[in-house]
């Protein structure tokens, strides 16, 4: 694969001026007021309708807005598009967009040498240099020296070229994120076309602003065609993906439509009871528009009226689904354990987030794992199931919906706020080939017992409104078999080890923990959730370089597969790498007794692929195994 | 048809364990029977409960019961019955579940007119704790936890109900069987959020806590019946009644049992401020109402959700999955 970084050595092709490339990655970055994460996703849906794979990461602040001008303000969004698979939106960016002083100070740092940036020149102004923490201005000065530094002032171009439709100056300011965009369709010869749909979807009853969006987005194309400021053009191919029809989903989105087929899959209603939070809210949002498949959706007064409300549409009968992420969950916990107690099949979705307490709501964390498989009073497993990337969350919903029907316990979904936001593209199945899922009801007949169990050591669903079948459940133990308040203390025991005994069924019902690469070696690199897929590049990196890496990627957390052991035993290293200080890596340790590293990061982003590089290197020539000292900042620990 | 249920067969076959002489047995009793009386099945009953002495109450029926978590049994029902709107639904809490931790779960279900009945059982005071203040504990109440005298005020269940927008509000007592299941009753025909007090006595840890209310002999001086379209009368000999001076309500000797110039009850009327009056009547200078103090029709939250589920279908179809999968921008890999 070739380095997006060393363009010089791409052929031209017919155009002159175009040069194909295999990947590349580009960050929109502005004020949170200017529109980059719209120019972001048409970026991304163009690309992707082009046929390129695509990756995105999306970075916004905590504040809807911000201060005009400030650091605090920026909200960026990175894509990388490519003509192979790709997992990642790229380490470094070989192109910046940056609309005003603050943005290109906090995102330079990540733009490759050599890149290009453009920025908007009528934004650097003093104020705003000051704004931005600028002593003096950096298109003066040589800060910018290593880098394809292209000054146009956006503003004004975006103003002059949308004057025939006639807005005020406010509003035609406004449409400079489309004349950033149509530029950069120019540089890496990309079409208009569905960006321009677009645009008249959109804004279909604002003629006027539709038409200045799309004079903005043709002025700023024109533009590159006719300036001759830029050397170079940039093309990357269509990816050889598998055949067939695609389109791009975020983590949210997918888990939203998951949820939907599973649930016509299993004949069922879905009841979705929610309170907002950040980065889990889009799911509700998604899923309000969705009441023609008699989706029910509730807005909670709080996480725990959420919760319970879908502990109830569950005990009724429905596919009852909650969501939040990480303070919300914190809340949910004690309702959580009455489902566990109830056995009653629900599904919690923990979009997770920086943490603890309130932390960092708009970045991605992978630290509720623990809160996930243990954080509830008394001896309360759940199921847990994080999936892997946007795309995943489609399958993971289903998968989510069809543990907890057949095993009769909440099953938690562990998404995080990278997921949750990026997309990719996802491969579009139908309907018919996806497997149902049955559903087995109580019904009347004979000698009804609430708590009897089936072969998979589930008791059974009996909901009202089905006659003879009059029981009543609740959070106090419950004896085996009647359901009746037992507080026998061997009868306690034995109910503590039934509810453990369904988790371990799971075990042989999921699928076998998979490696890529060979089932043994130097170093078996270990992940899980939204850190596929840095690991996933990086192990190949290795392996392309030679080095006995292979990785191992785990979905199902709680149970582990039955075969990780085995897997993880079979490995010199093992090398856990999660954006947390260490969960997964202690419940390996704990769990198998063996001597695995861990590469922790809690920096609100996800890993580069360079860090897992970098770490595995380090383990390998390490002399032998050492549990190593604990270095918080990205090192192996 | 099977032959019509009788209170036997709403009893389950579980031992109560209420403290002997607890005002709960009277309101289980209460409920068996109302619910006979009624003729309503028990496969479509279900009793959703919190923590707390009351919130046992979901063993003892022969229904289905769910006996949730401390304060959120308004939140599992609002799930039952957005799952399965026609199911009866009654919550059964207490003044510690339902207005203490539970208080916000109370005041959404009663603003969203959810169809089902809260039955709050009021004994101000934790018993199953042993014995602590609770909301609706009179200031300076000393027990375990408040050995020099409580420091809140308490709060009223009746204005709290009112004051979140409830369509039904009632109180009963739990010495008076017989009006208790009238109310219970009228709470089982209502459609909406159906609110009622009861005045429970915790012999343990609060005995004669409503001995005014509830002793045979003070209770007609110090109750008010409410009927609706009739003046508000009370006393042994029906000799006194509720008057309005300005906006203040005053307590009037009737004149030869004239009832002329009495304020009558209109529990239907829509502004909640009769009701809202009624509420704050407090013994020992009011006579405290007892009956229902309001009962207004209004659309049901489930009843609002499943229009436009159904409003939805109308106009998008039935939800097609492969539509679904394919909707946004598409495109096909070769
Ligand atoms: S403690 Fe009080 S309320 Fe609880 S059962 Fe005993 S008497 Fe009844």
């Amino acid at each position: 694969m070739k380095n997006p970084d060393t363009l010089e050595e791409a052929p031209a092709i017919d155009d002159s001026r175009i040069r194909l490339v295999d990947r590349v990655a580009i960050r929109f970055a502005g004020d949170s007021g200017d529109g980059m994460q719209l120019a972001g996703t048409q970026f991304t849906n163009t690309s992707a309708i082009f046929g390129n794979d695509v990756s995105t990461l999306p970075d916004f602040p905590a504040e809807i807005r911000a201060p005009a001008g400030t650091l605090a303000g920026v909200s960026g969004f990175q894509i990388q598009i490519s003509s192979d698979d790709i997992f990642t939106p790229g380490d470094r960016i070989d192109a910046l967009i940056a609309m005003n002083p603050a943005a290109l100070k906090a995102n330079l740092a990540d733009l490759a040498g050599g890149g290009i940036l453009i920025v908007n020149s009528d934004e650097f102004t003093p104020a705003n240099l000051k704004r931005a923490g600028y002593a003096e201005n950096p298109l003066e000065s040589d800060l910018l020296a290593d880098y394809r530094v292209h000054q146009i002032p956006i503003t004004t171009h975006t103003v002059e070229a949308v004057k025939e439709a006639g807005l005020g100056s406010k509003e035609s300011a406004r449409c400079r994120n489309f004349y950033a965009l149509g530029l950069v369709f120019w540089l890496y010869d990309r079409p208009l076309e569905t960006t321009q749909n677009w645009i008249r979807r959109k804004f279909g009853k604002r003629e006027d602003i539709a038409r200045a969006n799309e004079l903005a987005l043709h002025a700023g194309y024109n533009f590159g065609e006719t300036a001759e400021m830029f050397a170079l053009r940039y093309r990357v191919e269509p990816a050889k993906l598998p055949p067939g029809r695609y389109r791009n989903l975020t983590g949210n989105q997918a888990l939203a439509i998951g949820l939907v087929a599973a649930t016509r899959l299993a004949k069922k209603t879905l009841f979705y009871g929610s309170y907002p939070i950040t980065p889990a809210s889009d799911i509700l949002h998604v899923l309000a528009g969705y009441k023609h498949f008699d989706v029910r959706t509730f807005q909670a007064e709080d996480e725990i009226a959420a919760v319970c409300s879908t502990i109830g549409a569950a005990y009724a009968g429905a596919i009852g689904v909650t969501a939040s992420s990480g303070p919300g969950i914190a809340l949910k916990q004690e309702a959580i354990g009455l489902a566990v107690m109830t056995e009653l099949p629900i599904i919690v979705i923990d979009v997770q987030r920086g943490g603890p307490s309130t932390g960092l709501p708009t970045k991605t964390e992978q630290a509720d794992l623990w809160q996930a498989i243990v954080g509830r009073n008394g001896e309360c497993p759940v199921a847990v199931i994080a999936p892997m990337s946007p795309a995943d969350c489609f399958e993971a919903a289903i998968e989510a919906v069809r543990i907890a029907t057949r095993f009769m316990l909440p099953v938690m979904i562990l998404s995080d706020g990278y997921i949750a936001n990026s997309a990719e593209p996802w491969r579009v199945v139908k309907a018919a080939d996806l497997a149902p899922i049955e559903i087995r009801h109580a019904t009347n007949g004979g000698d009804f017992k609430p708590y009897q169990r089936d072969d998979h050591g589930s008791r059974p669903w009996a909901i009202p409104g089905t006659p003879g079948l009059e029981h009543r459940v609740g959070g106090l133990e419950k004896a085996a078999i009647t359901g009746n308040v037992s507080y026998d203390p061997d009868n306690h025991q034995r109910m503590i080890n039934q509810r453990a005994d369904k988790i371990d069924r799971i075990a042989h019902e999921v699928p076998p923990q998979a490696v890529f690469g060979d089932t043994t070696g130097d170093l078996l690199i270990v992940t899980w959730g939204g850190t596929y897929g840095a690991a996933r590049t990086a192990t190949q990196r290795l392996q392309a370089q030679g080095a006995s890496v292979s990785h191992a990627h785990l979905r199902w957390m709680n149970p582990f597969p039955a075969n990780l052991g085995e897997v993880l035993g079979s490995f010199k290293h093992v090398l856990v790498c999660e954006l947390n200080m260490g969960q997964l890596q202690t419940l390996i340790r704990g769990r198998y007794a063996l001597d695995a590293e861990g590469l922790h990061k809690v920096k609100g982003r996800p890993f580069m692929v360079s860090e897992i590089v970098d770490a595995a290197e380090r383990v390998l020539k390490a002399p032998s195994k050492s549990t190593g000292t604990h270095k918080s900042n990205g090192g192996v620990a | 048809m099977s032959a019509p249920l009788t209170l036997k067969d709403f009893k389950s076959d579980q031992e109560v364990r209420w403290c002997p002489g607890c005002g709960d047995y009277a309101i289980l009793s209460a409920m068996q029977k109302a619910l006979a009386d009624l003729g309503v099945s028990r496969e479509n009953t279900v009793f959703v409960s919190g923590i707390g002495c009351s919130s046992r109450f979901p063993y003892y029926m022969n229904t289905y019961g769910f006996h949730s978590i401390h304060g959120r049994a308004p939140a599992v029902a609002t799930g039952v019955k957005c799952a399965n709107p026609e199911l009866d639904v009654w919550v059964i809490t207490g003044d510690g579940d339902g207005l203490s931790i539970g208080l916000g779960q109370l005041v959404h279900a009663i603003r969203r007119n959810l169809d089902f009945k809260i039955i709050l059982f009021n004994n101000r005071i934790y018993g199953l704790t042993k014995g602590q203040y609770s909301p609706t504990s009179e200031t300076g109440k000393v027990t375990k936890s408040t050995p020099d005298g409580s420091l809140d005020q308490p709060l009223n269940p009746l204005t709290v109900a009112l004051a979140s927008g409830a369509t039904f509000v009632a109180r009963c007592v739990d010495a008076d069987v017989k009006h208790m299941q009238e109310v219970i009753a009228r709470a089982a025909a209502h459609r909406g959020t159906a609110f009622v007090e009861v005045y429970q006595d915790c012999n343990v840890y609060n005995h004669h806590a409503f001995e005014y209310a509830t002793d045979k002999k003070q209770r007609p001086d110090h109750l008010l019946y409410l009927e609706h379209g009739k003046p508000m009368v009370f006393g042994a000999g029906s000799d006194r009644g509720i008057r309005l001076d300005g906006l203040r309500p005053v307590v009037e000797k009737l004149d030869n049992g004239n009832q002329d110039g009495l304020l009558k009850h209109d529990e239907s009327v829509h502004d909640p401020t009769l009701a809202m009056f009624l509420a704050r009547m407090k013994h020992p200078e009011f006579p405290e109402p007892v009956g229902v103090l309001r009962a207004v029709s209004a659309p049901t939250y489930e009843r609002r959700l499943m229009a436009q589920v159904q409003a939805a279908v109308e106009k998008r179809g039935n939800g097609d999955l492969d539509d679904l999968f394919n909707s946004g921008d598409v495109w096909d890999a070769k």
